[in-house]
């Protein structure tokens, strides 16, 4: 299979923060609102060089989002970030409807997505924040795979015309992407061919999802890997091919099982073409403390589960 | 425009109001009645806002907050030549664009708005782009009274005061009742003006119906350097038909044929 070695770990959000500081450079529209989260967030170096882009909101976000909204009309460019937590489930009528439905040019950019932000334990930890945007029309949703993805994907973000809600993480994961990749939103990325089993995988998954393939290829199974970066619109053509050939499909999400990436691809399958899928994805359960590694251990998100899933799946294979 | 050409302005658009409802069968009436001499003097006075210039950034901006007294804002607009007035006999129709709540379908509308506590922070987000840009335009809201209940309306009101949008102005259409029953029942609001002079806001009180009050107030806009300025003020739901007044049931009543009838009577 496809060989892919790091030399560092990064975490995603300081790939964000990476974004934010080249287009604070490139692109004069751009603006970014936070509730009180700027360290986390990683856009310091932002605020740094375009004092007069960055708006403070405090912790109060229902009134970020629709400053956020308010800042569209004329031509603005607003990043409204905080934690994923607190820019989805808190202010879901505020998007709904001042973004959303107004269709107005607001990027949703959220850290500390699911399970791994660690310590602070299942108040912050969500995991329903793709079902619920997933559901919204109007909404672009993307979750990139590392540092530099999630970079690029802060740049297409930008020069994308609508609403997106662009989900990254806390912990440090492998960089295992070109640092100046083209990120194309809707569009799935091969990161393995194979025959037996498709894997599609999104956010530092995908990476998990790559040592899977590796124990799998020890055992003489090959397995194709997608990264789903953008959940939404979802790449059905890629998912379809893959899975007309392999058969069968593993699903991978730091997310709940309901109403994710895993329900997004057995309803492209189930429309277009019956093949059995397990997921790895939390299974109807707030999360609680830990490390990212114990948690993504115990919450059954990696790469051992991915490998045990695939077998299964592979079993269930007509 | 005059004052006396804006008070004939209130009893058309009262006229109007009543009769797209009627055909409708639908509608916000009573709170339609009370906002519409604020929207009035705002699109016939105030505002730089017009079909002709709707397209280019220097124009004024308005958003609804209430936005389910879009009856309203559609007779005002359609006065000002946004659209044809009788496309406003498809209203809250299958198919029709013009729905039950503001929608930027309609040439004239900024923003989508209904669900309540949103249209501020919109307003927050433009009054505070203009002033970045150094450009004149000046940003307006009409919120009503039962809204101001919203936590999201005193996150605003914090955010306004902080990054001193002085060229922000709130109208609260205050006709003292809403769904249920009075506010002062269903969630006191009062003493307004003290709240919102401690959030950083420079307050007046007026008769909301009065367009001469209007007119004088609006004008002296802001009413401090440095500070949003908010008009409280006090309407009366269903204003100008005798037995809409101060009741409760015409909040989303709509006439039956009689009652059309002695209505537009008592506007003639």
């Amino acid at each position: 299979m496809t060989k892919y070695t790091f030399t560092e770990k990064k975490d995603t959000r300081s790939g964000f923060g990476a974004g934010m500081t080249e287009l604070g450079r490139t692109n004069p529209n751009v603006v970014t609102l936070c509730a009180d989260l700027v360290g986390s967030l990683k856009i310091d170096t932002f605020i740094k060089e375009n004092p007069e882009r960055f708006i403070q909101c405090g912790i109060a976000e229902a009134n970020m989002i629709g400053v956020a909204a308010g800042l569209t009309i004329g031509g603005k460019i607003p990043f409204a970030t905080t934690f994923a937590n607190f820019g989805s489930g808190r202010v879901y009528d505020q998007i709904r409807q001042s973004v959303a439905y107004s269709d107005k040019n607001v990027k949703i950019a959220v850290s500390h997505a699911g399970l791994t932000l660690g310590e602070d334990g299942a108040t912050h930890q969500i995991l329903e924040d793709l079902a619920m945007m997933r559901a919204m029309p109007n909404m672009t949703v993307i979750n990139p795979c590392d540092f530099n993805q999630t970079k690029a994907a802060t740049i297409a973000a930008a020069n994308w015309k609508g609403p997106i809600y662009l989900r990254f993480g806390r912990p440090v994961v492998p960089v295992f992407t070109a640092p100046d990749q083209k990120f194309e939103i809707g569009k799935a990325w091969m990161v393995n061919e194979g025959k037996d089993v498709t894997i599609v995988a999104t956010g530092h998954l995908v990476w998990e999802a790559i040592q899977a393939a590796e124990i799998l290829e020890a055992q003489g199974i090959s397995a194709e890997i997608l990264n789903i970066h953008t959940i939404k619109p979802l790449d059905e053509k890629a998912i379809l091919k893959s899975v007309r050939k392999t058969r069968c499909v593993v699903s991978c999400e730091e997310h709940q099982a309901n109403g994710g990436l895993g329900d997004a691809v057995a309803q492209t399958l189930a429309k277009n073409f019956l093949a059995p899928q397990e997921y790895i994805a939390v299974e109807n359960s707030f999360g609680e403390s830990g490390t990212p590694a114990q948690l993504m251990e115990k919450y059954g998100l990696s790469a051992k589960n991915i490998v045990e899933k695939s077998l299964k799946v592979i079993q269930r294979k007509q | 425009m005059e004052i006396k050409a804006l008070q004939e302005k209130s009893k058309l658009y009262r006229r109007n109001i009543l009769k797209y409802i009627y055909n409708a069968k639908a509608g916000h009436t009573g709170g339609s009645l009370s906002v519409i001499d604020i929207l009035n003097v705002l699109y016939n006075r105030i505002m730089n806002v017009s079909p002709e210039n709707f397209d280019s950034n220097l124009r004024d901006r308005y958003v609804q907050s209430k936005g389910h007294c879009v009856e309203a804002l559609y007779v005002v607009l359609a006065d000002k030549g946004f659209f044809p007035e009788e496309d406003l006999l498809t209203l809250c129709k299958y198919q029709s664009p013009y729905i039950g709540h503001p929608t930027k379908k309609i040439r004239g509308i900024e923003q989508n708005t209904g669900g309540l506590g949103h249209g501020l922070s919109i307003c927050c987000g433009n009054a505070l782009m203009a002033k970045k840009d150094k450009s004149p335009v000046r940003v307006f809201t009409i919120l009503g009274d039962g809204e101001m209940a919203e936590g999201s309306n005193w996150e605003a009101f914090m955010f306004a005061a902080h990054y001193k949008l002085d060229n922000l102005c709130a109208i609260l259409d205050y006709n003292k009742l809403q769904i249920t029953a009075p506010n002062a029942e269903v969630m006191g609001l009062e003493p307004l003006d003290k709240k919102l002079e401690a959030f950083g806001w420079a307050v007046r009180q007026i008769d909301g119906n009065d367009i001469e009050a209007l007119t004088q107030t609006l004008e002296s806009l802001p009413f401090e350097q440095g500070k949003p300025s908010f008009v409280i003020a006090h309407t009366t739901k269903g204003k100008g038909i005798s037995y809409m007044e101060n009741v409760l049931k015409w909040h989303h009543g709509v006439p039956t044929a009689e009652q059309y009838e002695m209505a537009l009577t008592e506007l003639n």
